[in-house]
């Protein structure tokens, strides 16, 4: 028969103190964990949204980023020819040859950050479905202006609509804030790329992203362009070129989460075994008069047990609960890929928080299996004299 | 102290519980010292360039180059010792997860100016004399287990192409913060390679005298300003600065961390202590009663806790302190990253306030401890 579980709860009541810090050091345990996997989280998906299946991205080949490419205007017309190239509803091409530059500029914050700025051709709120413009206008064609990433404004000096930015020798009136539902282009600054080609790199685009046809047929875009000779191309998904950047950073924060947080757990764990090393030493007649009663020395353990891993539970929620705050909060970190800045949100998700309580629910279970043992093999005579 | 027998016994009386919370306490003292050692190893980085050389890059972005005729004009100024420049390389060796800065240099007058660099008489000469050699740092050279006078072969992507390198000297930084993963080149090579379609990435001016760094980076600008390559000039030292806190915010982060993980810690130590204050309150009275001090019991329970925090505290901050010293792996990812000393001594100044925090409240309940009634609770 099991022990029924509001004995645990009433055992738990009558040592709240001890119960209460060993709870206590969990949750931080966990909240360390879970914000730091939320850091990571944040900055993977802030890439991984960045770029649409549906999309293809062409670079020279050999360029294993925007900024070390280089298309002529020639490429990157008889890409917009093909065959394979979605067009919009006036039967032109969805592509946008793009110009890519990295300007410097100081963080309003401190400290210092380079800016993308990204010459997209008028089709590129097409090509990428998911961009929209939250405040004032899209820019005009032929004129010196500029859209500013929802991420980059208030951070970064002169981002107000109607202020003016300068950078490659020109001033730039900015007309517009646009959000990427969290992609990374939100820390970009977009002009058209026939004003900015001519005051950074000349007669040059840096990659040309189109709307693929029949997205099923990447392969044999991708075949199609890179065999070419005359072209020398990369071809990626776009989502998947922004998610392979991701990957490296990804993992050194996934990492550095789990190192911390594994370790701080070795410190919560024999917290927790000795606290339950002390209940149950504690509770030694209790527990004889229990198996005195009838109850099998595995009902004890798993008595003992779920008590440890409730404690260890109740940590768990506190330190979830201490991790709302932080979610929606803007960091930023630098994209070694791109030489940029990348500003995202730390994201805790409730698989997050769920892996938070699993994470928990374990160190609860490793703090309380010796005691529980014990407790379970407690001879009953001996534990009956204490008593 | 010849009390010490008596708190020794004390901490021996539940051995498992006294050892597990000297190792809680040292896990944590652990991952503190590593941790503050990112943030260390991250300033020391802020701090290692020199203060008499300048960096001049294109205002624009550090992406963009500047006119070789800059170099002349550079010369001309007053109070500059020499000027050299370098260009960033971004080629790949074998797969792009081996990431390592290579630049293209102007050998002659950018080794003269880094004493920081030392590097045998023989080696030196083999570098400056061949068109196709390299100079790479000692840590790089034991990451990819290359020997000297081997081929290299580098994937180029801001150059197309394949790149043929030979290794003729190894460096050692005379301090690790300078970074013995760096990969020289000439300059020549590059030039050549590309056609002449080539200009440099950014200048390092070696001035005469530090002092007249501010005039001197004032001036190379105002110089440069209203041209089509206006310049950003700094000391060698506040651009590596700023490369730092392109990372973002890494000292918020860890002190954040460190917080977390001490008062965790805390609590697992207070917790010990306040169940060995509640085992020993008949033994407290008998104390008591035998004209024990209330002062000397406080001192003795403060004491306890302290040795436990102590010892803990001691074994972590050492052990990283062994784990992390010179010319540890994680060298390659963060330079000059070691346990410093000042960070040991921290380390055991938080683990002293560890053990006075969470002694402190069974200490004042031993010393206030009425005797009479915990006489009773002994009978």
């Amino acid at each position: 028969m099991k022990i029924p579980i509001l004995y645990n709860l009433r055992s738990l009541k009558e040592r709240p103190v001890s119960t209460l810090t060993t709870a206590a050091g969990m949750a931080l345990v966990v909240a360390v964990f879970v914000a730091m996997m939320a850091l990571a989280n944040g900055f993977r998906s802030a890439l991984v949204k960045s770029g649409s299946p549906n999309n293809a991205m062409v670079l020279r080949k050999g360029a294993n980023a925007e900024m070390y490419s280089g298309i002529a205007r020639s490429t990157a017309s008889t890409i917009a020819g093909m065959p394979f190239v979605a067009r919009g509803p006036d039967n032109q091409p969805l592509s946008s040859p793009e110009v890519f530059v990295v300007i410097g500029a100081d963080r309003l914050t401190g400290g210092m950050a380079n800016l993308v700025v990204r010459g997209v051709s008028p089709k590129a709120m097409q090509v990428r479905q998911d961009l929209e413009i939250v405040a004032g206008r899209d820019l005009r064609s032929g004129a010196s202006e500029v859209l500013v990433g929802e991420k980059i404004v208030d951070r970064f000096a002169n981002t107000g609509i109607g202020e003016t930015m300068s950078f490659g020798g020109r001033d730039w009136t900015v007309v517009g804030h646009f959000s990427a539902r969290g992609a990374a282009f939100e820390s970009e600054i977009w002009a058209e790329n026939e004003q900015v080609m001519p005051v950074f790199r000349g007669e040059v685009f840096q990659s040309v992203t189109f709307r693929m046809a029949d997205p099923a047929s990447f392969d044999g875009v991708k075949q199609q362009l890179e065999e070419d000779p005359r072209l020398f191309l990369d071809v990626f998904r776009e989502n998947e070129f922004y998610q392979n950047q991701s990957v490296i950073l990804t993992f050194i924060l996934n990492f550095i989460a789990v190192f911390i947080a594994g370790v701080m757990a070795i410190g919560a764990v024999f917290g927790a075994i000795n606290t339950m090393y002390a209940a149950v030493s504690s509770r030694a007649p209790e527990i004889a008069v229990l198996l005195t009663l009838g109850f099998k020395p595995g009902n004890v353990l798993s008595s003992f047990l779920i008590e440890a891993v409730f404690i260890a539970l109740i940590g768990g929620a506190m330190g979830c609960i201490l991790t709302l705050p932080i979610n929606g909060l803007v960091t930023s970190t630098t994209n070694w890929n791109s030489f940029s800045e990348v500003a995202f949100a730390f994201r805790v998700t409730p698989a997050l928080l769920l892996t938070g309580m699993i994470f928990a629910a374990i160190m609860g279970f490793l703090g309380g299996f010796f005691p529980a043992l014990k407790a379970a093999r407690q001879p009953v005579i001996v534990a009956l004299r204490q008593g | 102290m010849k009390f010490m027998r008596l708190i020794w016994v004390n901490l021996l009386r539940n051995k498992r519980r006294t050892i597990l919370t000297v190792l809680s306490v040292a896990v944590a003292l652990f991952l503190f010292t590593t941790l503050r050692s990112v943030v260390t190893a991250l300033d020391a980085v802020s701090e290692v360039g020199s203060e008499a050389r300048l960096i001049t890059r294109s205002a624009t972005g550090i992406t963009f180059p500047l006119p070789q005729s800059y170099f002349e004009r550079l010369r001309a100024q007053e109070g500059v010792q020499s000027v050299s420049w370098a260009n960033w390389f971004g080629g790949i060796y074998v797969n792009e997860s081996n990431f390592f800065a290579q630049l293209a240099i102007d050998h002659e007058t950018y080794l003269a100016m880094y004493p920081e660099m030392a590097i045998p008489d023989d080696q030196r000469q083999a570098f400056l004399n061949e068109r196709t050699a390299v100079l790479v740092g000692r840590g790089l050279m034991e990451r990819f287990g290359w020997t000297l006078d081997q081929n290299v072969t580098l994937q180029g992507t801001i150059f197309p192409g394949d790149w043929e390198f030979t290794i003729r000297a190894v460096y050692v930084p005379d301090d690790p913060s300078f970074g013995d993963q760096l990969f020289f080149f000439h300059y020549d090579y590059l030039y050549e390679g590309v056609n002449g379609n080539i200009i440099p990435g950014w200048y390092v001016i070696q001035l005469d005298d530090p002092a007249a760094a501010p005039a001197a980076i004032d001036r190379i600008d105002r110089m440069f300003e209203n041209s089509s390559s206006p310049t950003k000039t700094e000391t060698e030292k506040a651009f590596n600065a700023g490369f730092v806190t392109m990372w973002g915010n890494i000292g918020f982060l860890v002190k954040a961390i460190g917080t977390a993980v001490f008062f965790a810690i805390l609590l697992v130590a207070a917790n010990t202590m306040m169940m060995a204050g509640r085992e020993r309150i008949g033994e407290n009275a008998v104390l008591k009663t035998l004209g024990f001090q209330d002062g000397l019991l406080f001192r003795l329970v403060l004491a306890e806790s302290l040795l436990i925090t102590l010892l803990g505290g001691a074994l972590g901050v050492f052990g990283s302190k062994l784990m992390f010293g010179p010319g540890n792996p994680v060298n390659s990812f963060i330079q000059g990253f070691e346990v410093e000393w000042s960070t040991v001594i921290l380390g055991l100044v938080i683990a002293t306030l560890l053990g006075m925090i969470s002694g402190i409240v069974p200490a004042w309940q031993a010393m206030r401890l009425p005797v009479i009634q915990a006489l009773r609770r002994v009978a």
